[in-house]
């Protein structure tokens, strides 16, 4: 018979995944806030889901738009908290998450999405695919982009240390 | 250039997975709230819904904290969540139980997992014996209303999903004999020289 796994081991076995994605995405200053809110929200939605539903893609899909909301939050206010100096630091000595993180989270939204479920949510392009309402083929080029930027940004800071 | 996941400062996952859970478990978001309870008699599960105290189970004889938080999900609820607090009241009695300080359980029970009428009847007449003493499967059938029925009886004492709590160690086979237990004899009989030293050698 397959049903559910009682919400305790779900919440067990994903919180390394989805703590590890929302750092990445948001930074560790507001990833725990997020962290409760990914899982208090899939609490709510967890008798609505059919059994043998892939849960790792999932979460993931409401901790990206828990990310969603953190940043759109940040838009809003005029002057973000401890937003990274693009410019600046091109290594991390103070224990923070690292600069190629901290320059992810600049990047525009779509390519944000991907390189965080990509690279911190360990999501396949299918299943980002699902988690961004985009065909695979979409979510594949959206990476491909974004490591483009992002290697371009971090061969201009080292060339300018 | 490769991107590595970000690293974890070691525990800080499973302290928000805890933080997360007890707030579910406040704020009602949670259908059942269960904790593990070290006992002399070995670990217990217990297990809560909004309306009190639904099981005991002794983790090993019933097959591990999986197999018995798997048999609640698809009993009740799968919004299962880990929130010691609400099991403090529990907790705190059955350490008192042990230590020899208590004499009845006063925490509010939900009889939820008891199937049928006649079994809820056969476990309530149950939860009325007194400390110290004892009755036979005869006798709680009778009180159940169904003297013949004591075979039935029996077996709403096997299901029993309360044990130590409702205090199905105290039902003994006519002829004197222990009769039955699912946390083993050995428990059967643990329980019974706690609450009586002479009643068993």
């Amino acid at each position: 018979m397959s049903q559910l796994p009682p919400f305790q081991r779900f919440l067990d076995i994903h919180a390394d995944g989805v703590l590890r994605f929302l750092i990445a995405s948001v930074g560790r200053h507001d990833a725990d806030d997020a962290f409760q809110e990914t899982f208090l929200s899939a609490l709510r939605a967890y008798p609505r889901l059919r059994p043998g539903s892939d849960l790792r893609g999932w979460v993931l899909t409401i901790a990206h738009r828990k990310a969603l909301d953190v940043h759109r939050g940040r838009a809003r206010r005029p002057v973000p908290v401890a937003e990274p100096d693009h410019e600046a630091a091109p290594a991390h000595s103070d224990g923070t998450d690292g600069d190629q993180w901290d320059r992810v989270r600049t990047l525009p939204p779509r390519q944000r999405a991907v390189l965080t479920l990509r690279y911190a949510g360990e999501l396949t392009h299918a299943e980002i695919a699902t988690a961004l309402g985009c065909s695979e083929e979409a979510a594949r080029r959206a990476a491909a982009d974004a490591m483009k930027t992002l290697r371009k940004e971090l061969s201009h800071v080292t060339a300018s240390t | 250039m490769s991107l590595l996941p970000p690293e974890l400062e070691p525990g800080h996952a499973a302290t928000l997975a805890a933080r997360t859970a007890a707030h579910a478990a406040e704020q009602g978001l949670a259908d059942v709230a269960y904790a593990t309870l070290d006992s002399p008699l070995g670990r217990l599960v217990a297990v809560a819904t909004s309306r009190g105290l639904a099981r005991i189970a002794y983790e090993l004889p019933n097959g591990g904290l999986d197999t018995i938080l798997d048999q609640i999900a698809a009993r009740l609820s799968p919004r299962i969540v880990e929130a010691p607090a609400r099991l403090d009241d529990v907790r705190r009695e059955l350490d008192e139980y042990f230590a020899g300080r208590r004499e009845t359980f006063e925490v509010a029970l939900d009889w939820v997992l008891v199937p049928g009428s006649f079994g809820r009847r056969v476990l309530e007449q149950t939860a009325r014996i007194p400390f110290g003493a004892t009755r036979s499967y005869r006798e709680i059938a009778e009180q159940a209303g169904s003297p013949n029925a004591f075979r039935a009886a029996g077996n709403a004492l096997g299901a029993n999903p309360i044990p130590i709590i409702v205090p199905c160690h105290r039902v003994l086979a006519s002829g004197g004999g222990l009769g039955g237990y699912t946390g083993g004899l050995d428990v059967k009989r643990s329980l019974l020289s706690i609450e009586r030293p002479s009643l068993v050698g």
